[in-house]
């Protein structure tokens, strides 16, 4: 069971606090949008053996929406930060790819 | 016989007798003792049958990995099958059966099964039973069922109390041990907070049997002396008759502490399951001692070396009066010299070394036992008891040389550390050839949350044996961990080890069949796993027939897969599946270590969460009214809602319809508090509303409500409810009960995620308010009568809210309807929501006012084709199905689900669509009903063009009334199509119009 | 007015600690940009009390002023200055973006009460939060769940806790909390 840490209000908690959203950093597409990107937008989701990130709610606690970047192969998690971001920070990305070399952001997406 | 020896017994206390009963029979043993050491001075050495041979069983082991003597405890709601005896501690008045005999232990009719042996290899199941496939269901699987299987399940209740804990240390040591105890004592010592576990009820693990010679201590008053010092100490905390059961992701321990099973009847819990969150964990979890594979390995007296010891040594048992020793490793020397110097007879040491032991051999030969070097045993003679054994050469076939008597067989394969915890969480093994075991990869152990390792082995559980070594490497873990979250053994007082001198002991060699030669006769009677009876033959048989995989090869023959998950087994096991396939043992590798270590309780595992807690139920401030007044409930997510109110003899159908009547005819009253209620406030907020619902919320007028759909981002609809605009920035929404915190939480993940430069706030009030709903042609007159001014039509039309008091309560009215009556939702803090309840149905009496449930709700929303979310939808359904285009904007540009909506599947004429439905002969159409078209499917099924979603009968209209999805429905006003009926029997209904009442929606707006 | 009634009607409990249901009192939630030196003196101003930081609470007297999240406030005030409190606060924070209610009548509001150490191991059995006295010193304030219900707990001081759920499962929380608190049930970690 997860330990995840909640940029928002700094606690560390137990995963029976939190709620997984899926995964983070999805452009939406509205109205106008072709068949193919809504249907990408909605459906489509990475898989990766490694790096993903991803959105947690600390449900049981701040009620806030965060991002984790976690590794699904031994579930280290590299970094937490706000949800209010369209792409992870610079500085956990260095970090991701310090402890994964080779890894890039692209190379998941 | 085994007997109890007149001196020793370092467990036990002598004075206190303890009477217990086994199988009905009266016995009696000494506090201090565990059933099995009870059992065992009692000369009762026949304890269980195998599970599938129904073979005589004994006692084989002395703690937590015994596989056979497992019996079913206590009576009634106390009685709990499987457990070990060698880890029920005795207590007065216990009583125990034995388990998988029929009709008695002694005399087993299943035994056949043994004589007939040949005729179940592994796979027997798989292969026999498989045709004809019916069989299985009503003939093969009642007789396996009735003659397989071990302990019965418990039919009373569980008379016992259970509850968790939940703890959180810097370094957590499983194994209260010399390992465990050093280690704690190391990581104290440098600072870090420690919590110590011990699965047995005594401290010092196998040190104090075992012996040796620590600085100016024995290892015993070693042991003891560090247990006073740790316990002393503000930074460790230790508790015994805790297991350490699971390590999981990110340090978390499930902890299993048996808080009275060695007392019953003591107050408070049974058991509690800690729920810990360690930053490092220190696995000093010992070993377990391999049995050998000869022939007759399983007969009752043949048992581990150092359990033979820890009968002697800490119950002052003697398992037999002559016990033969056979060995691959020094350390069974010492249990020969245990038993000598208890002046218990030792005929032989047969040691399959051909250069034999070491140090401790010599000291056996100059204690006059006999050894032989290079020899084994052929077979064991004896059937519910050993009688002799048949010696041979170790490297031969099993030829017999001598045949010793003896009633006693002391085996020792060699030792494998409990690696059971380090691999839990992914930590990985090494084969030490040296040792020919299993050890910790100290370079590849579980890693955390921060990616790095959280768990370490100490001591015997890492491969580690000799006292000096042991106590070393669990010095340098408790260091170590200790380290790792942060305290440095420099800031702290760590003490100097004390010296401590080992004897020099000869290597083991691996003895994985006993001769090395044995043919088939004697591999068929060689047991790797006792418990679930798999024999050497067995796991040959599953490589020969293919399945290499040592995970394959477990599931064929069941090795490992019984309730002690085969800690004497998986070595031996996997080391003759490696040898059939002529590959190196590391090569086959493990099987999985799976939590949890061994059985724990389900009464643990729900903790407090039974009765009245086992899950929230959440009243509203008139919950304890509707209680006293007979209310019959429904559940509603958790909330209880009352479905009715039946009065003296009334079924639940008539008192429905009287409250329906009522309504239509007068005036009712409805605990309407579960509806979920959410403020949304901001300049965006209209902006935001007009996102989450398919309509326009932000041309809505403050004072005013107007009836809203949400859907999500697939199109679906999720939920409805009334917004009422309380000011330019301010809305109130309705959501469905059940549905405030899902809804708030939507907003939320909007809000947060997508839309976060929006100036809106959001807040769930739903429990700060009691909402009543006053409905009915005389409602006015109620809440008139109550002071309520200006709630005619004029002045306070349909959809309109206003503040005013109601019976001297500050209250806030909603105009709105789910019934089509006049109604009136009256709003007001819980505090006062009683209060409220109780002047109205004063106020309402001379009218004839009574409250309504949900049942009548659900009828009069129906009789006016008012949707409800869970009934007319169901995940798939979006709004255009309902026929609520109305309630769809056109003039906007995006909703949530709106582009969803326009997919080629949505936007399909060809889907079901609401409409009302009435039988021919005016009966209730069954619920979900599916409506039959022409011709079958593609499946040989009839072809389905639509369902019921909501049926009931109507008092209004004396008649049963539906609504339902049907394809082109509204298209097919009047025409009658047919349902099935669960009898297979069908009903005709005419697709109508699905408002069957009041049209025109005269009634709401009087 | 008639009687204003509380959700546990005062109930209270005594087995290893007191597990009582603290007398009424007004509570409102209040979101908002929390930085400000506007809401920093409305607020402070309205409990009596300091303005908490991340994660703690501040009490003095009646009143108590506790950190919910990043942008919310749980204001705690005798209940009859409510209504006078959600005017000031309308007009203070007049020109900035914020939501107050009422929230008096939401909340079940709990104090557990007795040996610290009793306390402490008595919430332990129910919520994944460290209560040793190192993490969870006085002030503290922890939004987690009680059992299967979510409740914020804060330490007032040694051997007094307070918390509060839901109303409609105030029963619950009081029952899990009594349950916890059987005399027989003592744990003996955090003594």
């Amino acid at each position: 069971m997860l330990i995840l840490t909640c940029p928002c209000c700094g606690v560390s908690a137990e995963e029976t606090e939190f709620h997984c959203g899926g995964e983070a950093h999805l452009k939406r597409f509205g109205p106008d949008s072709s068949d193919s990107d809504f249907e990408t937008y909605l459906f489509q989701r990475q898989n990766p053996r490694g790096v993903h990130f991803e959105r947690w709610r600390h449900v049981n606690g701040c009620g806030k929406w965060f991002h984790a970047a976690r590794c699904t192969q031994t579930l280290e998690i590299f970094g937490t930060y706000p949800a209010q971001t369209t792409e992870p920070p610079q500085a956990l990305r260095d970090r991701i790819a310090e402890k994964r070399p080779g890894w890039t952001q692209e190379s998941v997406s | 016989m085994s007997t109890r020896l007149a001196k020793g017994g370092r467990l036990i206390d002598r004075s206190k007798r303890l009477d217990f009963t086994f199988n009905g029979k009266q016995f009696s043993g000494q506090a201090g003792d565990t059933l099995a050491s009870a059992l065992l001075a009692n000369n009762q050495t026949l304890l269980g049958r195998s599970f599938k041979y129904h073979r005589p069983r004994g006692l084989i082991a002395s703690g937590s990995e015994e596989p056979n003597a497992l019996v079913g405890l206590g009576a009634g709601g106390s009685f709990e099958p499987n457990q070990r005896a060698t880890t029920q501690e005795l207590f007065s008045g216990l009583s125990a059966q034995s388990q998988n005999h029929w009709p008695s232990l002694d005399f087993d009719i299943g035994a056949v099964n043994a004589r007939v042996s040949q005729f179940f290899p592994a796979g027997f199941y798989y292969k026999t039973f498989q045709w004809p496939r019916a069989f299985w269901k009503h003939l093969y699987e009642p007789i396996i069922r009735q003659s397989a299987g071990l302990g019965r399940a418990p039919t009373a209740r569980d008379a016992d109390r259970y509850e968790h804990f939940y703890a959180f240390t810097d370094v957590l040591v499983i194994g209260g041990g010399i390992a465990g105890l050093t280690a704690a004592r190391a990581a104290a010592d440098s600072g870090a907070e420690v919590l110590v576990l011990e699965q047995s009820a005594d401290w010092g693990g196998r040190a104090p049997v075992d012996g040796g010679q620590i600085g100016d201590l024995e290892a015993e008053a070693h042991c003891a002396a560090l247990v006073a010092d740790l316990a002393a100490r503000p930074n460790v905390r230790m508790r015994n008759r805790m297991m350490g059961a699971g390590v999981y992701d990110h340090g978390y321990v499930l902890g299993y502490e048996r808080l009275s099973d060695h007392a019953p009847g003591t107050p408070g819990p049974r058991h509690r399951l800690w729920r810990i969150r360690a930053a490092q964990i220190i696995t000093a979890t010992g070993a377990i001692e391999r049995p050998i594979s000869f022939a007759g390995n399983d007969v009752p007296g043949v048992m581990l070396a150092s359990a033979i010891r820890d009968y002697v040594v800490n119950w002052a048992v003697s398992p037999g009066d002559r016990t033969l020793v056979v060995t691959n490793n020094d350390d069974a020397y010492r249990s020969a010299l245990t038993l000598h110097s208890a002046g218990l007879a030792v005929p032989a040491i047969l040691d399959a070394r051909p250069g034999g032991g070491g140090a401790l051999a010599a000291q056996a030969r100059a204690a006059g036992i006999r050894v032989e070097t290079g020899r084994g045993i052929a077979r064991v003679l004896g059937g519910k008891r050993v009688t002799a054994v048949a010696i041979c050469a170790q490297a031969g076939e099993g030829a017999v040389l001598e045949t010793i008597p003896c009633d006693a067989v002391a085996m020792s394969g060699g030792w494998s550390p409990v690696v059971h915890l380090w691999s839990h969480c992914g930590g990985k093994l090494t084969w030490d050839e040296a040792q020919a075991m299993f050890r910790p990869d100290a370079d590849r152990a579980a890693t955390g949350a921060d990616g790095l390792p959280f768990v370490i082995a100490a001591g015997a559980a890492d491969g580690e044996f000799g006292l000096a070594a042991l106590v070393a490497n669990a010095h340098q873990a408790g260091l170590q961990a200790a380290e790792r979250c942060g305290h440095s053994a420099r800031s702290g007082r760590a003490q100097p080890l004390p010296e401590i001198v080992d004897l020099p002991e000869a290597p083991i060699e691996p003895v994985w069949m006993m001769p090395q030669g044995a043919g088939s006769g004697l591999r068929a009677k060689a047991f790797l796993d006792y418990q679930n009876d798999v024999k050497v033959s067995d796991v040959q048989l599953a490589a020969q027939e293919g399945f290499e995989s040592v995970e394959h090869a477990k599931r064929y023959t069941t090795l490992g897969m019984a309730t002690d998950q085969g800690k004497l087994s998986n070595i031996n096991g996997l080391a003759v599946l490696a040898g059939s396939l002529n590959a190196p043992i590391p090569a086959v590798g493990t099987t999985t270590f799976r939590p949890p270590y061994t059985p724990i309780s389900m009464g643990a595992i729900a903790g407090e969460a039974r009765g009245d807690l086992f899950q929230p139920l959440r009243r509203t401030p008139m919950h304890d009214w509707h209680q006293a007044n007979g209310a019959q409930w429904e559940p509603v997510g958790h909330w209880r809602r009352p479905y009715c109110y039946p009065q003296d003899g009334e079924s639940h159908a008539e008192a429905v319809a009287r409250e329906i009547t009522q309504v239509r005819g007068g005036v009712g009253l409805l605990d309407a508090s579960t509806l979920g209620k959410i403020v949304v406030k901001g300049p965006d907020a209209g902006r935001f509303l007009d996102m989450l619902y398919t309509n326009m919320m932000s041309s809505l007028k403050p004072g005013k409500c107007r009836y809203g759909l949400m859907c999500s981002e697939n199109g679906f609809l999720i939920d409805d409810g009334v917004v009422a605009r309380w000011d330019d920035d301010t809305f109130l929404c309705h959501t469905t009960t059940g549905g405030a915190e899902r809804i708030h939480a939507h907003m939320e993940e909007w809000l947060q995620t997508e839309w976060w430069d929006w100036q809106v706030y959001t807040a769930n009030v739903t429990e700060h308010y009691a909402q009543i709903a006053v409905v009915g042609p005389k409602a006015r007159e109620v809440i008139e009568s109550l002071g309520a001014e200006g709630m005619e039509s004029q002045t306070f039309p349909f959809m309109a809210w206003a503040d005013r008091e109601v019976a001297g309560i500050k209250a806030r009215i909603y105009r709105i309807s789910f019934s089509g009556e006049l109604s009136y939702e009256i709003a007001v803090p819980a505090s006062q929501g009683q209060a409220l309840w109780d002047r109205l149905l004063e106020a309402g009496a001379p009218l004839g006012m009574m409250p309504y449930g949900t049942e009548a709700l659900h009828v009069m929303r129906a009789e006016k084709g008012f949707i409800m979310i869970g009934d007319e939808t169901d995940g798939t359904v979006i709004p255009q199905d309902l026929g609520l285009d109305w309630a769809i904007s056109k003039k906007k540009t995006d909703y949530l689900g709106k582009r969803a909506q326009a997919r080629s599947h949505m936007t399909d004429p060809n889907r079901w669509k609401l409409v009302g439905l009435e039988t021919l002969d005016g009966s209730v159409l069954p619920e979900g009903a599916y409506a039959l078209g022409a011709g079958v499917n593609a499946n040989g099924q009839a072809v389905t063009i639509g369902r019921v979603t909501s049926t009931y009968h109507s008092p209004t209209l004396g008649r049963g009334i539906a609504m339902g999805l049907v394809l082109n429905g509204p298209d097919r006003q009047g025409e009658v199509i047919e349902f099935g009926q669960l009898d297979g029997g069908r009903v005709s209904a005419r697709i109508v119009d699905p408002v069957f009442f009041d049209k025109d929606g005269e009634k709401q707006n009087v | 007015m008639s009687e204003l009634l509380t959700p546990l009607l005062g109930k209270s409990y005594d087995g290893l600690v007191q597990v009582a249901e603290l007398p009424r009192r007004g509570m409102i939630t209040l979101r908002g940009d929390i930085s400000t030196a506007t809401m920093r003196n409305v607020t402070t101003g309205l409990t009596g009390t300091a303005m908490p930081g991340r994660g703690r609470v501040e009490l003095a007297g009646d009143g108590m002023l506790a950190w919910m999240s990043p942008d919310e406030l749980l204001l705690v005030l005798p209940a009859d200055r409510v209504p006078r409190a959600l005017e000031r606060i309308a007009k203070d924070l007049a020109s900035a973006h914020h939501l107050a209610l009422d929230v008096s009548d939401a909340r079940a509001m709990i104090r557990v009460s007795g040996a610290d150490a009793a306390v402490r191991d008595t919430l332990a059995k129910l919520a994944p939060v460290d209560f040793s006295a190192k993490a969870f010193p006085a002030g503290s304030f922890r939004r987690s769940r009680l059992a299967q219900v979510p409740a914020a707990f804060w330490c007032a001081g040694a051997g007094d806790f307070g918390l509060i759920c839901f109303r409609s499962v105030a029963e619950y929380a009081f029952s899990a909390l009594s349950n916890a608190a059987d005399p027989a049930g003592t744990v003996g970690h955090y003594a």
